[in-house]
């Protein structure tokens, strides 16, 4: 008889085990997928798959003036590179102290890293690591402009998955916001950010905060 | 009387949304008769096979991703009661605190009490297939929570009244003029002059959920995977209201199904690659979360999850049908299934609607709750060879089955075939005396219409007959022939 004592933990487990009084055979997972991409043009790949989803790519560091020269009111992470707004005569707004939700409901724009792309999927992940900032940040501004260098570009998903930890919040992006609930017909722009827009810049670019 | 502490651990079915309360062929009738229901399933249907078909076809290695990933869920079901307890620990090391759930009912009154403790009487909610299965909603207002669904889809199912039929897609049966009349309808701060266009849709959804968003202070989820090894969540996602909801309320409950975890971070490169390509046709869907615990100032810092068994670990009893839970909810065996395809999601009776749900939901149950479910298909088999974890779909749709009760008639009448087919002597006999006592009928039917043919049976057999012809017997069986020659 179950006593009132027994804990729903204990129940289910209890009852999980007794499900498996089988004994099934132990399974060895078969890894022959692809861990690698095959030696092909990762930046290439990578904004034509970007493109397709309907994100818009810019390249080098020229376009980054020109693209802020529209924004008033620019969110961005604490550690962004100094020189990344070199020449933006709008108004910065730091996330420190946090920015509210409100706040971030009334900027123009969010300008940030990330920590790793994936050409594949045309994937864009933040992990909340340098000059990306709190998951809020890149979330409730319409327009996301994201910085990518070349060399954080990878193949293919598991190359990605080796790169991050998995203790760190993560977002993966993979265009602007989208639905298709309606007569499986691809919408851009619900709730997320509306536009997304990737800078590519060349990797010997290092990230330098404050400089 | 055995110590408290030691459960008797004996496999539960489950409750909640999973039970049809009329059989399969009851309520598919209504639904194969509305023309418009079956134009709208026919073209979103033929949509996203043609997406999935492209997104798959472009990928080298997509049997290589399906063998992983059929093995990964094979381990993670055999092992389910020591990776249940490593995630806890971890997800708990991480800072979430971990609940666990006997069934729907107790999953919904922890939602309940958190929701009540955080001092709430509202949440916003990620599109989540455990929540709706165990009714929490309902559970909610019955406790004057109110749930908001911010996911479109779900979102036009709240407002028109109605339930989900489809796992991804739950407004599938909806055109874009019925959801604008919904929307006018319901949605108070819908334009007067709001247009069909899914994109003006879109855009006074964004605007309708917008504030609930930022004022939120309790968010309720689902997860699509749950990493055993570090305690993550992950929640796959497209429209942004999951990200919303995942990271701007204080308070985030996720109800997680036991069968959902994966033992390892790595083994979600399998995933994410399978997921999106089967369910959306996409390379990859916009947006996907992933969190563990609590991240001190980035997102929610009160974090819940709910681990609910509901049946489960009566599916896991069996050795035959337990593959069942490897699903993954990516709905691709939906949309290729000739009998989904026309009698649409509702007539199911479940949340999991289609093939997958067809042999989830009798599981979940047990198969006398839920008898006809796994005799709504035609055993074709385009399920199993789309689905990325290759569960073999139409074999257990045979096994349950014959679990299924069946009737004395029926059953008598078997077991005679049976017993004269044993026995090559008895079978000829029949044979012989079925020929003799069908043969002027055969004749006459030959002559009369071309064929051997009867259009109806006498009761019980009309059964049969209403939607099938009867053949009588040959006039020679293939051994009297042969033996003439």
């Amino acid at each position: 008889m179950v006593g009132k004592a027994v804990t729903a933990r204990a129940e289910v487990l209890a009852r999980l085990r007794a499900a498996l009084v089988d004994a099934p055979t132990p399974v060895d997972v078969p890894r022959h997928y692809r861990r690698v991409a095959e030696s092909v043009d990762l930046v290439e790949l990578f904004v034509d798959r970007l493109v397709d989803y309907r994100a818009v790519v810019h390249h080098g560091f020229d376009a980054l003036p020109r693209l802020l020269a529209g924004v008033d009111r620019l969110a961005v992470p604490d550690d962004i590179p100094g020189h990344w707004l070199t020449g933006f005569a709008g108004q910065v707004r730091r996330d420190t102290p946090p920015l509210s939700p409100a706040d971030l409901d009334g900027m123009d724009a969010v300008l940030t890293g990330c920590a790793v792309a994936v050409a594949d999927t045309g994937t864009i992940v933040l992990d909340a690591g340098q000059a990306q900032g709190r998951r809020v940040l890149t979330l409730v501004p319409d327009r996301h402009i994201c910085v990518v260098r070349t060399g954080q570009i990878v193949g293919l998903v598991p190359e990605a998955v080796a790169r991050l930890d998995p203790r760190a919040p993560q977002t993966w992006i993979s265009g602007p916001s989208a639905t298709s609930d309606i007569e499986l017909d691809r919408v851009e722009g619900v709730h997320g950010p509306r536009r997304l827009e990737v800078v590519l810049i060349p990797d010997d670019d290092v990230i330098a905060p404050g400089r | 009387m055995r110590h408290p502490a030691t459960p008797a651990g004996v496999p539960s079915t489950g409750g909640g949304r999973i039970r049809a309360p009329l059989p399969f062929p009851t309520a598919a009738r209504s639904a194969v008769a509305d023309d418009q229901l079956r134009a709208n399933l026919h073209r979103a249907t033929r949509t996203i096979r043609g997406k999935r078909v492209r997104a798959v076809d472009e990928v080298p290695d997509w049997a290589a991703l399906r063998d992983a990933g059929a093995a990964i869920k094979a381990d993670v079901q055999r092992r389910l009661p020591e990776l249940l307890e490593r995630f806890e620990a971890a997800a708990t090391a991480a800072g979430a605190r971990v609940h666990w759930a006997r069934d729907a009912a107790e999953a919904c009154r922890i939602v309940v009490e958190l929701t009540r403790a955080a001092g709430a009487d509202e949440v916003v909610k990620v599109k989540s297939m455990a929540t709706q299965e165990i009714e929490l909603n309902e559970a909610l207002a019955a406790a004057g929570i109110a749930a908001h669904e911010t996911d479109l889809a779900e979102l036009i199912v709240q407002l028109g009244d109605d339930t989900p039929s489809h796992i991804l897609v739950p407004a599938i049966h909806y055109n874009r003029t019925q959801i604008r009349d919904i929307f006018r309808r319901r949605m108070a701060d819908a334009p007067a002059d709001l247009g069909a266009e899914p994109r003006e849709l879109a855009e006074a959804a964004r605007l309708h959920l917008r504030r609930r968003f930022l004022e939120a202070k309790v968010a309720v989820s689902g997860a699509n995977f749950a990493v055993a090894d570090t305690g993550t969540l992950v929640v796959v996602e497209s429209e942004g209201n999951g990200r919303m909801c995942l990271t701007l309320p204080q308070t985030l409950i996720s109800v997680v199904g036991v069968e959902k975890l994966v033992p390892s971070f790595a083994d979600l490169e399998v995933f994410l690659q399978l997921l999106p390509r089967s369910s959306t046709g996409e390379r990859m869907n916009p947006y996907t979360s992933m969190w563990t615990g609590v991240t001190p100032g980035d997102g929610p810092q009160d974090v819940h999850v709910v681990l609910v068994d509901n049946g489960r670990s009566a599916v896991l009893a069996d050795p035959v049908g337990r593959s069942a839970l490897s699903c993954i909810r990516c709905s691709a065996c939906l949309n290729v299934c000739p009998v989904y395809g026309r009698a649409g999601g509702h007539a199911y009776g479940s949340v999991y609607p289609g093939p997958i749900g067809a042999i989830l939901s009798p599981q979940l149950t047990g198969v006398a709750d839920n008898a006809s479910l796994p005799f709504a298909s035609t055993l074709c088999g385009a399920c199993a060879d789309v689905c990325p974890v290759k569960i073999d779909i139409p074999e257990i749709l045979v096994h349950l089955r014959q679990q299924a009760p069946h009737p004395v008639a029926e059953r008598t009448a078997m077991r005679t075939l049976s017993w004269i087919m044993r026995s090559p002597r008895r079978w000829a006999l029949a044979l012989r005396v079925a020929r003799r006592a069908a043969g002027p009928l055969g004749a006459w039917r030959h002559r009369r219409t071309g064929t051997r043919t009867l259009r109806r049976l006498p009761w019980p057999a009309s059964a049969w007959t209403r939607s099938r012809d009867a053949p009588l017997p040959a006039p020679q069986t293939f051994r009297e022939w042969w033996e003439k020659q």
